[in-house]
């Protein structure tokens, strides 16, 4: 009950901070996965056109997913710094992976004769891709996005030792305050809860983006 | 229309898939290639279209080489169907039938409309422009496939095995409508096909390709009545050669020409009495055109005797007629797998020219076996 009411006293008392650190935490997040999505969705487009790519890329990027975050920060931070930079290079790092192997694995999965008769039909490359593939795989992309922006905000959390901010720095006061465990929570809850309505929101956004749909829905 | 000038295609250095190839096919013909497996057949349909490009020779259509016209530009010029359908299921049947419009830049006006025009072709109510793909039935789904490559109006469309993964009740409506739809829009079609009754139902005139070389090019009953080698015979199989006779029969020749039928506006007093007297249990009933309205059979009048009291209210529309041009053949076939006990015959404009019944095909069998001197030589004598 003490640890509550230290919680309730901790997040009254600093609700403005928590909330600008919780902002601060999303934004890198979301700016990690978007630049690793305008990396990566290219990229993914690519290797699925020419396959002997494929396994290179993806073997390369599962190799960077298995070093630990916080290795990898340390290491990006000797060359860039203390800061947010650091943190959203790293996490565009760790997106590319899932957004590279969703976009892969959509663009795959679009039925060839669909493409043979878009082609056949007088289609060039590039309104096959904008009015075919694309369409029918953007809800395959969307789940990358989404695996990638959930993780991307765990990772965003170790972001507090190289000086970014966000939750993760309230969780660092935390451990180094005596009897924290109150300040711990008010840095970790808000984290978990920010991951699971971002899977949410990412979730309903994929559902919507559902290439195949009935004639009653598109008459709403 | 579309001329092949010793077209020759190689991958790599090995045999040529096809090798040599001289043809031409006119305007508004059906003309089918079938043979075996890797003869060659759908590669030179992918040729016409660019989609397979020609090693050796010139295709040209309407006179030009396709070699000198952008492929983009010539794929949108010409109608093609694939057996797989390929439908785009994002799209909604509207935007599947005028695909091309779009890529032609059509203004929306102008695409609702032709959508709208082509679905009527093909008998689909217009609130199936609204459907998804995956809401249509197989058959459906084709039937769509055939508008999107009708959309833009292209004198020439290719086929490759369009029906082949239908049941064959749907295929054969399919085929059929789309023959009739070939003939009123005059359209050339190349066909691909490896169902041999297929062709010679459809074609005009049939390509027999083997490794890559055409074998023999003929209408289906020269081909039935002089097979050009040991190959065509065997592959049209001794069932069709023996049958080749009796194929060029038409079932105006054999049906009995005085079917028992009443003119709309009669009572169904009348009707049964008429029943009674002629003695059978079901009527045809014509307008005063003697265009074919629909049949009445004794079950439906019993049921609703009290109700109605002329024939157009109980008699059953929706009635499965042969026209009497169609071969003796397909009728058989088509009476056998409907289960049907009679099909009324029509001429062109749907007027009652008679009627083929299980009774018919029975005197046929008999007179066949029996060989009487009866009708049926004279009708194979009439035939040669």
């Amino acid at each position: 009950m003490n640890t509550l009411e230290q919680l309730v006293q901790y997040v009254t008392q600093n609700g403005g901070y928590i909330w600008v650190q919780f902002y601060r935490h999303f934004l890198m997040a979301a700016y990690g996965v978007l630049f690793a999505a305008i990396i990566s969705i290219p990229l993914g487009i690519l290797i699925a056109k020419y396959g002997k790519l494929s396994s290179w890329v993806l073997a390369l990027g599962s190799i960077i997913q298995t070093i630990p975050a916080l290795g990898a920060m340390a290491v990006i931070m000797i060359v860039m710094g203390l800061g947010t930079n650091t943190v959203i290079v790293t996490l565009m790092l760790y997106s590319i992976l899932p957004i590279v192997q969703n976009t892969y694995v959509g663009m795959k999965d679009v039925d060839k004769t669909v493409i043979e008769a878009g082609f056949a039909s007088g289609m060039t490359r590039f309104q096959l891709l904008r009015m075919v593939e694309l369409p029918l795989a953007i809800s395959v992309i969307m789940a990358g996005l989404r695996t990638a922006l959930v993780i991307g905000i765990g990772i965003a959390a170790i972001g507090a030792f190289v000086g970014a901010g966000g939750l993760g720095s309230i969780i660092l006061t935390g451990t180094n305050a005596t009897d924290g465990t109150a300040i711990i929570l008010a840095g970790a809850i808000p984290t978990a809860l920010m991951a699971i309505i971002a899977d949410l929101i990412m979730g309903w956004i994929e559902r919507k983006l559902q290439p195949i749909k009935s004639s009653k829905s598109s008459a709403a | 229309m579309l001329e092949f000038h010793d077209v020759t295609k190689r991958y790599g250095n090995g045999k040529p898939a096809v090798n040599n190839l001289n043809l031409t096919i006119e305007k508004g013909e059906f003309v089918c290639f079938i043979g075996p497996s890797g003869c060659g057949k759908t590669t030179t349909m992918k040729m016409v279209n660019r989609l397979i490009d020609v090693t050796e020779g010139a295709i040209l259509v309407d006179g030009k080489n396709i070699k000198e016209q952008d492929p983009v530009e010539l794929r949108r010029s010409i109608g093609y169907v694939i057996q797989q359908i390929g439908l785009m299921p994002h799209m909604t049947i509207r935007e599947n039938i005028v695909l091309v419009g779009t890529l032609l830049k059509w203004r929306k006006e102008k695409k609702d409309e032709r959508a709208r025009e082509l679905i009527k072709l093909v008998n689909l109510p217009e609130e199936y422009l609204d459907k998804y793909p995956h809401e249509l039935s197989g058959g459906q789904q084709q039937r769509i496939g055939v508008l999107r490559a009708l959309a833009a109006n292209p004198p020439l469309i290719l086929m490759d095995e369009p029906f082949g993964a239908l049941d064959p009740i749907t295929r054969d409506a399919l085929q059929e409508e789309f023959k009739k739809l070939q003939r009123e829009l005059n359209k050339t079609i190349v066909f691909v096909t490896h169902d041999m009754d297929e062709a010679l139902k459809l074609g005009d005139r049939i390509v027999i390709m083997k490794d890559g070389e055409i074998v023999q090019v003929d209408t289906p009953e020269e081909i039935l009545r002089n097979p050009a080698n040991e190959f065509v015979e065997e592959f049209l199989g001794k069932d069709r050669l023996i049958q080749g006779r009796p194929d060029v029969t038409t079932v105006g020749q054999i049906m009995n020409s005085t079917p028992i039928t009443v003119k709309i506006g009669t009572t169904l007093k009348a009707a049964i009495t008429k029943m009674r007297d002629e003695r059978v249990d079901s009527l045809l009933i014509t307008d005063s055109d003697n265009v074919l309205r629909g049949f009445l059979d004794i079950e439906s009048i019993n049921n609703n005797y009290k109700k109605a009291s002329t024939v157009e209210e109980v008699m059953e529309t929706d009635i499965y007629s042969v026209s009497q041009d169609s071969l003796l053949r397909d009728a058989i076939h088509k009476i056998l797998r409907r289960g049907a006990q009679y099909v009324p015959i029509v001429d062109e404009g749907h007027r009652l020219v008679g009627i083929v019944t299980r009774a018919t095909l029975a005197t046929l069998v008999y007179d066949t076996i029996w060989g009487d001197g009866t009708e049926f030589e004279e009708i194979v004598a009439h035939a040669e």
